[in-house]
């Protein structure tokens, strides 16, 4: 069993560094199949809210929930198990963490490589704010209009003289 | 003979963009009108050339010529015709062929409708459209080409892949590309204004059409894209957040923004520079998807071409484009004048806003997709970033921005009366509470999240409504009067309604189907039935059933509500042997603005039973409806005489006009 998720692994990494057009061809996604689901359905309700947020760590971006890949389906019954055997929600993704890194997680947690991830919307936005704030302001003080250039004051002489 | 013609226009069309990239542009600072005409025929040359070339290729995948490495690669004798047309773009050297026959396409039209521009602008422009155009051919010559010959030819080729066998992507790469590479006129325009160092409003007149149509065709082409996915892929979502789509995404985010700063700087001359930067971010974004979809670099549904000599050459040009342009602003920038003064509560300022946070959320999709790479490389570490990165950041700054929306066209030029306008809205705001309540009182109070959303969709929609009920003055003068107030308003009332209250739309659906969505994944026989909110389906039947260049594998369901039959639905996969792929083709029953989505899984170990996935997605149609809205927007704001192209000659000429009944007069 091992083995084979060793070598599923791999060739996830595979797929990833190498990008064979093969692998990002998409077959019909399976998914969540009735032979894997929990009898309880708030347990089965957890499942596929913390499936959701896991990634099918040998597609592009599909979370294991949307994926039909057989890791997709292994993780799927990891998860299920984990709920079983009494895991929180929190307890489940820290197991597939330390299994599988934090690749697995589509919502990267707040660390030190992921600050400036989350921070980017806030301080693009004050950035923005500031910036537009800053024009804003300096624009409302009156300022002289820009002088014209010698050939621009040659066409309006000629003008008014053809007018005058 | 005909690939060989083929390929020779396609390097002749590279000696003319060569030319084209340089004779304008010296005439142009050298004040040589003849050297400046050689650009518009050069432009419609290129683009006769390139014409030739894209025919030639297209001729090849129709009469499946094998001996053509790129057909054999991706077409088969026994498509349907259709897909053998389609064929021609659906791999990557003929969708770069395709990419650069736009861009070719745009500059013509800009040497054909540009009679008016001032001559050394047109010049410039035409310029710096050929230095795109000949970085691409390069690109295409020297790495991609479509006409490399195969010998000796195989009997038959490899077919196009399955998934891409579908009308919807027939249609949805052409507008796709029209919409990414139209941006490349605002580009044009923005770097040849820094080149002359001049300009004012009459360029953002010039601009705002050709952005304009850009963007209907993007969102139109995200659009289908998006709809294709949600019929195709099986799993009935209608957005991914994959790489690829976000790809498309950041230029239409960038280019929305572009619209709305281009109206400021048109009306008011104010946000010239601003205007400026941004038509060049558009454009570059567009340039950033058309690198990650083409370099392989993201591995994903769309990208179907990998190799990495591709993508360092487009990182090059991607990077001399990019930071050639921002190095030329950086120089000329700051000499351009600033213009009209406004207050921070004005129309100008509500504009602003929208571009703020416009700018914001096209900044966070752009750091979303590109942190997991530039982590790995730089930290060797590796993450992902996916969906739900995207809606918890993404989402919350959509919500002020969707709130400003209805704000925005009641509020005046220069300074706006907040208050005013807030209460021009309480119809708006009293739809917006009834929806809250409403689906407060429908799920129980316990949907509160869901509640808000309605209440924001009914607030956009009525909103977005409010400007032309009062602008008709309805109240005032009666609905007689007021309709024909209504008709008489300039059609770019119309487009600025139809896009915010397509946005409500698109809203209203995805709140509803995120919501209230139902689902039922079960193992069923022919015979059996199964029941989903409030309709019965039976399973009647599953048969073989061959097609052209697959075996497809047909279920018919007959749905009934209440024991009356409403519909049968028909789902089925297809196995096409060449690629040894399997495709869903799902059933989709639509009722009203809601449908019923089917598709089948594997069956049963012995035969017996198949899985089959059921939904119920109320109101899903709505997300593509609301685009379809958007897009008439679009066209609406186009067909304001103010913006049509070569509409500054009517008005010279009456001015002209009135000059000499002056003259007379005097």
């Amino acid at each position: 069993m091992f083995a084979r998720r060793l070598i599923l692994v791999l060739a996830a990494m595979f797929a990833l560094f190498s990008a064979t057009p093969q692998l990002t061809l998409v077959t019909p996604a399976y998914a969540v199949n009735p032979d894997e689901m929990l009898k309880d359905p708030a347990l089965e309700a957890r499942a596929r809210r913390l499936s959701a947020g896991l990634r099918c760590l040998v597609c592009q971006n599909e979370s294991i929930d949307d994926s039909n890949a057989d890791l997709a389906k292994d993780l799927r019954l990891l998860v299920r198990e984990r709920i079983k055997a009494g895991d929180t929600d929190d307890e489940v993704i820290d197991y597939l963490v330390s299994r599988y890194g934090e690749f697995v997680l589509l919502k990267p947690r707040l660390d030190w490589a992921t600050l400036a991830l989350w921070a980017t919307p806030l301080v693009v936005l004050f950035c923005g704010i500031a910036l537009a704030g800053i024009t804003v302001a300096g624009r409302r003080k009156p300022k002289a209009p820009p002088e014209l250039s010698d050939a621009e004051e040659a066409a309006i002489a000629r003008i008014t003289a053809d007018h005058g | 003979m005909i690939v060989e013609i083929g390929h020779f226009a396609l390097v002749l069309s590279l000696a003319v963009a060569m030319v084209q990239s340089v004779l304008p542009i010296i005439g142009a600072r050298k004040g040589d009108e003849r050297l400046m005409e050689t650009g518009a025929i050069a432009a419609t040359g290129g683009f006769v050339l390139i014409g030739i070339s894209f025919a030639a290729l297209m001729s090849s995948y129709v009469t499946s010529d094998f001996s053509v490495l790129n057909v054999a690669e991706n077409s088969n004798s026994l498509q349907p015709l259709l897909y053998k047309f389609t064929s021609t773009w659906g791999n990557h050297e003929g969708s770069m062929l395709l990419w650069v026959l736009i861009l070719a396409f745009f500059g013509s039209l800009v040497a054909l409708f540009g009679r008016d521009l001032p001559a050394t602008l047109k010049a410039n422009v035409l310029s710096v459209q050929a230095w795109i155009l000949t970085a691409f051919l390069l690109f295409i010559l020297l790495t991609s080409n479509p006409f490399e010959r195969l010998d000796p030819a195989p009997m038959e080729g490899q077919d196009l892949n399955p998934i891409l066998q579908d009308i919807g992507l027939a249609i949805h790469p052409p507008m796709l590309y029209l919409g990414y590479v139209g941006f490349s006129i605002a580009f044009s325009f923005a770097i040849a204004a820094l080149i002359d160092g001049r300009i004012d409003a009459a360029w953002a007149r010039w601009v705002r059409p050709w952005t304009l149509i850009a963007w209907i065709f993007l969102t139109l082409g995200i659009a289908m894209g998006s709809y294709w996915a949600y019929y195709e892929l099986g799993w009935g979502g209608w957005w991914f957040w994959d790489p690829v789509e976000n790809a498309s995404f950041m230029p239409w985010l960038a280019g929305t923004a572009l619209l709305h700063s281009a109206l400021v700087m048109e009306k008011r001359s104010a946000l010239k520079i601003w205007t400026i930067l941004l038509a060049i971010l558009t454009f570059s974004l567009s340039l950033l998807g058309t690198f990650l979809v083409r370099s392989g670099v993201l591995t994903s549904v769309h990208a179907f071409a990998t190799d990495p000599t591709r993508g360092v050459f487009i990182l090059c040009i991607l990077c001399l484009f990019i930071g050639g342009a921002l190095f030329l602003f950086a120089l000329r920038a700051p000499s351009l004048a600033g213009g009209g003064l406004f207050a921070p509560i004005s129309r100008e300022g509500a504009l602003v806003f929208n571009n703020l946070f416009l700018t914001t959320a096209a900044a966070t999709v752009l750091v979303g997709t590109l942190y997991p790479l530039v982590l790995e490389v730089v930290a060797g570490q590796k993450i992902s970033v996916g969906a739900p990165f995207f809606d918890l950041t993404f989402g919350p700054l959509m919500v002020p921005l969707l709130f400003a929306v209805p704000f925005g066209p009641l509020l005046g030029w220069k300074r706006g009366d907040l208050l005013g306008a807030a209460q021009r809205l309480y119809f708006a705001a009293g739809c917006a509470l009834a929806a809250l309540v409403g689906v407060l009182a429908f799920t129980g109070g316990t949907r509160v999240l869901t509640a808000f959303g309605f209440a924001l969709a009914f607030w956009l929609l009525a909103g977005s409504l409010t400007d032309l009920f009062l602008r008709a003055a309805f109240l005032k003068v009666g609905w007689r009067t007021g309709l024909s107030r209504l008709l008489g308003l300039p059609s770019s009332a119309f487009g600025a309604t139809l896009a915010h209250f397509g946005l409500g739309v698109t809203l209203l659906g995805i709140v509803s189907v995120s919501s209230f969505q139902q689902e039922l994944i079960t193992s069923m026989a022919p015979g059996k039935t199964a029941e989903i909110a409030g309709y019965t389906l039976s399973f009647d039947r599953i048969d073989q059933r061959p097609g052209p260049n697959f075996d497809a594998q047909a279920a018919t369901f007959t749905v009934r509500q209440g024991g009356v039959e409403m519909t049968k639905i028909e789902t089925s996969k297809r196995f096409f042997p060449v690629r040894q792929m399997t495709t869903t083709e799902s059933g989709i029953w639509t009722h009203w603005f809601s449908q019923l989505y089917l598709s089948l899984g594997d069956p049963s170990p012995d035969l017996q039973t198949i899985v089959v996935r059921i939904w119920w997605k109320p109101f899903v149609t709505l997300i593509w409806i609301g685009t379809v809205f958007m897009g008439l927007g679009g066209v609406f704001s186009l067909a304001d005489r103010r913006l049509r192209v070569g509409a500054p000659t009517r008005s010279r000429r009456k001015a002209a006009g009135r000059d000499a009944a002056l003259g007379a007069g005097a």
